[in-house]
């Protein structure tokens, strides 16, 4: 939030030397921290989008928009998390989909594809703030950096919210 | 033609296609078990349908052929040439028989026992090996001459003893002359009993097969073509060949014209066109920036192939209702057994046609509900039998089309819904405390059938009461976009009435914006566009806040678009509320809105701000007899949009029924009418969803008026039904004069007499004054009243009546008691002759005339019997049809009789029915008096014997039409 530009959170070593036990993400920043989701989950990344808002939906819900014929909905993961909303409007989007529907996730901004190896993954710190830990799957220790998996089918699974 | 006739058509000429090259094949490898066991499968299934359907002659046919396969699939028999052709020959003499079928729709006359005969003695193993075809003609004969005398033998030679005296009837009654020819033949056969045998069989059966033809000629030839012994060969060939022919040149009926496709090809098909609707729509949008273009014609063709195309794609997804019902008879038939109860069901327009889809969707709701129709409807035979009711009772299924809907309605003649049991219900399930449910009406207390958990049964049977029955049945339809409602009479039966769209993929849909955003709203609610501005003719009106629009002498009901979506967040103190979400509130201020404010409050804030300068549109909308008018900010045109489903996180937002592509690419929500009825918040039921299908409910049911509430003289709200008041003013104390003992205003270009509801009251010099003006023909008069406080719909039940003068009594509206003022007694306050005025036109002819009113609502007793007894009529009430039975028998008699619809006990319809069937009013002209009349209604009430419909609330057409009767009945005397 304090940084005007993100660039800093994305220019890390890429892991050319990534081994079998590696898995892709997809990183990307909201708030100067580094998220990713698994890159097979990842449907397109978008700049920005002509949405159409939608009425009466939840605040975190920015509306839909038409990604070649297929009607998408647009979520700001900023508030989905519980994080004060961008201080500009620009922002980046990763269309993932969950159950048949496709969903855009807006993202402050999308960086690269990083191999992660297994061994440098770990649990959920207990203390992690409680909305982080619901919709984190894990944290992987890069060289200078943490990267939050963001769990998508949670992030997006609202009958259990309500439940809840 | 029968459809199952039709597909057994189909299929069986499909299959008989296989038996040939299958039979071919065979002939060639004889040793094929496998396509030998295939053969005999689809002949053995020819048999079977041919016998299910009623076809003795084909399956006879079929039967033997199905033999001799057997044999040779078995062993017992060789496959040689000789039999394949018998067979082909077997399959010659179904497809003849078929295309008899096809084109009489009944089976063919005649008989085959030459053919079955021989394929008998084959399967029987004695047939000589012959050759050729001719040879195989030859069997019969040769073996009628061998020993085994087999019963199809003796009833050979019955029968031919009989067929030429057949033939000599049919000729006789063509050509007497011919008739004696064919008797002489019927002697010369006699004599050369066992040699002839088999020949005049033949010659009949192309005879008979010429006959539907008409063609004489063919008969004639019978004649000669029994003489000579080589002649035999040549006559079954002929037969053979004949209808070879006329086979051929038909072959493009019934099997050819229809044809099996895959349901997914057909999905895929209606999803390509829906995509091509849109991009037609994107490229219209274009051309229609573009003033010149030499795309414009090409696009107007493409435009056109297109609503062709997507009209026939959608043609193929229509099927018969009656698909969805063509199991019911066999579960309401063993429903029967199971509960030992007589059941009759009725099926009414199983040939309405509906979407696949809509009816996959509907077909289980149906099934549901006719098994509960069977099972909680109709009472055990001896109950009915005590309720003096026939002991078979009847659940009708009625399908139709109406207004771009399908309506499907339920009905059983059973108990109807106990009232009581389901308030009990209520209780133990705590759906509702008591005092919850004193407070609704019937009406209110049946919808619970429809909440989760609820279940009408006292004893859960195998048959249905599981408590996961009618609202998931509700849910299913309401996916669909449909409604349900219901309407039961205890004692007399329930009804369903379900409404759902024709179809899912693609409508219309006006486009329309409001806060900068797009919306959609279907075509088919709307009824019409209306401009309102401070300039025009249509001005939005504002009741405490509350917006109204007269349109035609009706105060429509409005309800913002921004207000209900919460679009103008901006505005609002809540704005803030949220810091997470502050800003946000630029880019989506709609979204951030979690406010509790109902659209009401909103409106009212709306007031405040004063936004009457605008121009505004509004889209008037029907919901079912509902109408309200939806404000919006601008209006583009209609479009033909797609419906999407939204992402199931929106799925709980009831105003919306899906989201959809416009042509120029952009998302818009499609807005849902019932949606908005049910949020509009003038419905006081129930919680959340609920509210929905009972708000419909509530703004259909008769007994629901629109009452306008105020305050005057007291503290007490008022009230008056919203239909009689023409107008709501504000005048201008200063231009108040007094003339004549009564204050007076000018009022476009009239004088207008303003009536004090409290005749002590004087009036303010200064200020402005709200006044209810009342309306008739010319004149008008203004009742002065303090505030106008609100717009209630809602039931009204008088629950004490008043011996005040000018109140007709009090009724709780709105959880308040409000005294129900009578409009009718200031009227005669302004005017002394007001009605009178009416005896004048009408001429007196109410003079001695003798009117009944039967109407249930004290409310209208009160207001008819003063209005017509002014008229000059002598006017007898009653509260119910009983007691009006009860006067008829009395030996009382009327000149006409006026009947409310909705009552309970006996309805209009039935009092109606009753009447002119079976009581000495039979000639007494009856006129229904409803708070509702559609076209539906009127044909109904014509049909049960009312001469007249006329509306409630409408005085005048009232008059009239006792006038017209009147008039008629001295005409006729």
């Amino acid at each position: 939030m304090s940084s005007p530009k993100d660039e800093g959170a994305v220019e890390r070593t890429p892991m050319a030397d990534a081994v079998a036990d590696t898995e892709d993400f997809v990183t990307f920043t909201i708030a100067d921290q580094l998220f990713g989701i698994p890159v097979l989950k990842v449907q397109d990344v978008l700049s920005s989008h002509n949405i159409t808002r939608i009425p009466l939906a939840p605040p975190e819900i920015a509306g839909s928009l038409n990604l070649r014929g297929r009607i998408v909905t647009a979520m700001d993961v900023r508030l989905r998390l519980g994080l004060p909303p961008r201080d500009r409007k620009a922002s980046m989007s990763i269309v993932a989909e969950h159950e048949g529907e496709l969903y855009s996730l807006m993202v402050d901004s999308v960086g690269e594809v990083l191999a992660l190896k297994g061994s440098a993954w770990e649990r959920n710190p207990p203390t992690l703030d409680p909305k982080f830990r619901d919709y984190s799957l894990g944290i992987y220790r890069l060289d200078d950096q943490l990267l939050v998996v963001l769990d998508v089918n949670r992030l997006l699974d609202y009958d259990r919210v309500q439940a809840a | 033609m029968d459809d199952l006739l039709s597909e057994f058509l189909t299929e069986t000429n499909e299959s008989l296609a296989e038996l040939d090259v299958e039979l071919v094949q065979l002939e060639q490898n004889p040793n094929d078990k496998e396509l030998l066991g295939n053969i005999f499968r689809l002949m053995h299934t020819i048999k079977g349908t041919c016998g299910f359907l009623g076809l003795p002659r084909l399956e006879s046919v079929a039967h033997a052929g199905e033999n001799v396969l057997g044999k040779l699939r078995d062993g017992e028999l060789e496959v040689t040439p000789e039999a394949v052709t018998l067979i082909l020959e077997c399959l010659d003499n179904i497809r003849a028989l078929l295309e008899q079928l096809e084109a009489t729709e009944a089976e063919p006359e005649g008989d085959d026992s030459d053919l079955i005969a021989r394929l008998n003695a084959f399967a029987d193993g004695d047939a000589a090996p012959a050759e050729a075809a001719p040879a195989a003609e030859e069997a019969p004969a040769e073996e009628s001459g061998g020993g085994d005398t087999t019963l199809d033998e003796l009833e050979l030679a019955f029968q031919n003893a009989k067929g030429p005296a057949e033939l000599a009837a049919e000729k006789a009654a063509q050509e007497a002359a011919e008739a004696e020819a064919a008797g002489a033949e019927a002697e010369v056969e006699a004599e050369a009993e066992a040699e002839a045998e088999p020949e005049p069989v033949k010659a009949e059966e192309p005879k008979k097969e010429a006959a539907p033809k008409k063609e004489p000629a063919a008969k004639k030839e019978a004649a000669p073509k029994k003489e000579p012994a080589a002649k035999k060969e040549a006559a079954p060939k002929q037969a053979e060949k004949e209808p070879a022919a006329a086979e051929a040149k038909k072959e493009g009926s019934v099997a050819n014209q229809s044809l099996r496709v895959n349901v997914d090809v057909l999905e895929n098909l209606m999803t390509m066109v829906s995509e091509l609707v849109l991009t037609r729509n994107q490229l219209l949008q274009i051309l229609r920036s573009q003033s010149e273009s030499e795309f414009a014609a090409p696009l107007q063709r493409l435009n056109h192939v297109v609503s062709e195309l997507q009209e026939g794609v959608m043609a193929t997804r229509m099927q018969p209702i009656g698909n969805a019902w063509a199991k019911l008879p066999r579960i309401v038939r063993d429903l029967a057994h199971e509960l030992d109860k007589k059941i009759d069901l009725v099926m009414k327009g199983a040939e309405t046609e509906l979407d696949r889809q809509v009816l996959e969707l509907i077909k289980d709701p149906l099934t549901h509900m006719v098994r509960n129709s069977a099972d909680h409807g109709l009472e055990v035979p001896a109950d009915r039998l005590k309720a003096g009711k026939p002991e078979i009772g009847t659940v009708t299924l009625n399908a139709f089309h109406e207004g771009g809907h399908i309506i499907i309605e339920i009905a059983d003649d059973g108990k109807g819904l106990s009232v009581d049991k389901i308030k009990q219900k209520c209780i133990d399930n705590g759906l509702a405390n008591e005092a919850e449910l004193d407070q609704m009406s019937e009406q209110q207390i049946q919808q619970f059938i429809f909440k989760a958990g609820f279940s009408t049964a006292a004893a859960v049977t195998s048959v249905s009461g599981r408590g996961v029955g009618m609202d998931v049945v509700r849910t299913n339809i309401e996916k669909i976009g449909g409604t349900i409602e219901l309407t039961s009479v205890e004692g007399r039966g329930t009804k369903f009435v379900i409404k759902i769209p024709l179809t899912l993929a693609i409508v219309s849909a006006l486009i329309v914006e409001c806060a900068s955003e797009r919306f959609a709203i279907p075509q088919l609610s709307v009824v019409e566009l209306v401009r309102a501005s401070a300039h025009t003719e249509h001005t939005i009106e504002r009741i405490n806040g509350t917006p109204v629009l007269r349109l035609r002498n009706r105060l429509l009901p409005l309800v913002n678009l921004r207000h209900l979506l919460k679009l103008d967040g901006e505005n609002t103190a809540k704005a803030a509320k949220d810091a997470l979400s502050a800003s946000v509130t630029e880019t989506k201020p709609a979204a951030e809105a979690e406010s509790g404010a109902t659209p009401k409050e909103a409106a009212k804030a709306d007031a405040v701000k004063g936004t009457d300068d605008e121009e505004v549109f509004i889209v008037v909308a029907q919901i079912g007899n509902y109408s309200m008018g939806i404000i919006v900010d601008r209006v583009f045109d209609t479009e033909e949009i797609v419906v999407k489903p939204v992402a199931p996180i929106l799925r709980n937002i009831q105003l919306f029924s899906g989201n959809t592509i416009l042509g120029d690419g952009s998302v818009v929500m499609i807005l849902d009418p019932n949606g908005i009825a049910a949020a509009t918040g003038e419905i006081s039921v129930a919680e959340g969803a609920e509210d929905n299908a009972k708000g419909r409910h509530m703004a259909r049911s008769s007994d629901s008026v629109a009452m306008l509430i105020f305050r005057a003289v007291d503290a007490t709200p008022k009230a008056v039904p919203l239909a009689l008041v023409a107008r709501l003013e504000e005048i201008d104390l200063q231009q108040v004069e007094f003339s004549n003992g009564q204050y007076v205003v000018q009022y476009r270009g009239q004088l207008m007499p303003l009536v004090m509801m409290d005749p002590s009251q004087k009036l303010e010099s200064e200020g402005r004054q709200p006044v209810l003006v009342f309306a008739d023909g010319k004149r008008t008069m203004g009742l002065v009243v303090q505030e106008i406080v609100d717009i209630v719909e809602g039931r009204m039940n008088i629950e004490l009546s008043s011996e005040r003068e000018g109140y007709v009594g009090t009724a709780v509206i709105d959880g308040k008691a409000t005294d129900i003022i009578d409009a009718g007694y200031y009227l005669t306050l302004a005017f002394h002759d007001w009605f009178q005025a009416d005896r004048e036109t009408l001429d007196g002819e109410g003079h001695g005339r003798r009117l009944l009113v039967v109407d249930d609502s004290p409310f209208f007793r009160n207001l008819l019997q003063p209005l017509l007894t002014v008229a000059g009529y002598d006017v007898v009430c009653v509260e119910s049809a009983d007691a009006a039975l009860e006067l008829c028998e009395a030996g009382e008699d009327f000149d006409v009789i006026i009947s409310d619809i909705e009552m309970p006990g006996m309805n209009g319809f039935e009092f109606a029915r009753k009447i002119t069937a079976e009581t000495r009013w039979a000639e007494t002209p009856i006129v229904a008096l409803s708070s509702f009349s559609n076209p539906s209604d009127l044909a109904r009430g014509r049909e049960a014997g009312f001469k007249d419909y006329v509306a409630k609330t409408d005085r005048d057409a009232l008059l009239n039409t006792l006038h017209d009767t009147l008039a008629e009945l001295r005409g006729a005397a």
